[in-house]
């Protein structure tokens, strides 16, 4: 029985992961063809995608590496990109903390935006299921996305050279991080947490080593969390 | 483009190394410990806060290409604003790339 549920879990959260293909295959494919364009042949391409698996960070670090800027200067400005998976590990702690070392480590080799975010609503919304039955359900969500994530930038470093040169593939970033966002704001706080992080990462934009991401970051973090403890105190002082 | 072959392995590795250490810095050492409930409030907002902070700069502040400005301010504004309205990242990918291409092919 319990082996049962839990590979259910596992499928279901196969399932889940599958509209972030649409946004993770172009998105890996579009690395693996800029990274070529900048000079990586594919062994350097799938070396890159397989050790760090981090999206954002490699664009960050590709677009440096071009810039011909300092390694030292790119290491920490694209582990800054980065830091928000430390969080994304700490958020699911709570739930995935008691499952054996190795897993964890598992865990965290894997840990990205997409299964990070359908993890945590899911282990939110169902707080009955087993440590099990969360690692099945996590690990669902990683298969096909990691797989993916390579697959489009082999496909991407072996076949760049098809694609048109004008297409605005700079833009492709921003409009997969928009709508990844946008439906995960369903509160007032939600709202306002992301409104005040990118006014300051706005004005803080000419920091340098990324630092204003993290501080923008951290202000949306805290504005949300006291926002929600002004309307939780404000929702009991109406019922009294 | 010249990218220097050996500095790239060592951005490769340790960006690997680096990045497996973030994600396995509370999963590792905190293990089966309580939250304090303070913190996981604030753990809430982290995905709302830092990925449209990532987003904001690269919208605003194009690198070198000025003509493009509008249009990718209104790309953005359709993306969050269609995901926003329609709780749905596939509808809002489909909006955000039609009004870019729309205005790049057909407007301009």
């Amino acid at each position: 029985m319990p082996s049962t549920t839990t590979k259910s879990k596992y499928w279901s959260g196969m399932r889940d992961s599958a509209p972030f293909l649409l946004i993770v295959g172009p998105f890996s494919v579009l690395f693996g063809v800029l990274a070529t364009e900048a000079g990586l042949n594919i062994f350097e391409v799938m070396s890159f995608s397989l050790v760090v698996i981090a999206g954002a960070a490699q664009f960050t670090a590709l677009q440096l590496m071009q810039d011909e800027a300092p390694t030292f200067i790119i290491l920490m400005s694209a582990l800054a990109v980065n830091l928000r998976v430390a969080m994304y590990s700490a958020a699911l702690t709570p739930y995935l903390g008691q499952s054996a070392l190795w897993q964890r480590v598992c865990v965290s080799y894997l840990l990205v935006d997409q299964n990070y975010a359908l993890s945590h609503t899911k282990f939110e919304a169902e707080p009955t299921l087993t440590t099990s039955q969360r690692l099945a359900y996590y690990f669902g969500t990683c298969s096909l996305i990691v797989t993916t994530w390579l697959l489009g930038s082999y496909i991407g470093a072996a076949l760049g050279f098809i694609f048109p040169q004008n297409l605005p593939l700079d833009l492709a970033l921003p409009i997969a991080f928009l709508s990844m966002i946008a439906p995960m704001m369903r509160t007032l706080p939600h709202l306002i947490a992301a409104t005040v992080a990118i006014m300051i990462s706005i004005f803080a934009a000419g920091m340098p080593y990324s630092f204003g991401l993290i501080l923008a970051g951290l202000a949306g973090m805290i504005t949300g969390a006291q926002t929600e403890v002004w309307l939780q105190r404000r929702l009991k002082c109406k019922k009294l | 483009m010249n990218i220097d072959k050996d500095s790239l392995w060592i951005i490769i590795l340790t960006l690997g190394i680096g990045s497996f250490l973030l994600r396995f810095s509370f999963l590792g050492l905190v293990g089966d410990r309580q939250f304090p409930p303070r913190l996981l409030r604030h753990l809430r907002y982290t995905a709302v806060a830092i990925i449209p902070a990532l987003v904001a700069p690269i919208v605003v502040y194009p690198n070198g290409s000025g003509s493009l400005e509008p249009i990718r301010l209104i790309t953005a504004l359709v993306t969050i604003g269609v995901g926003i309205w329609t709780k749905n990242m596939i509808i809002a990918i489909i909006a955000g790339v039609t009004t870019l291409f729309t205005m790049l092919y057909v407007i301009i």
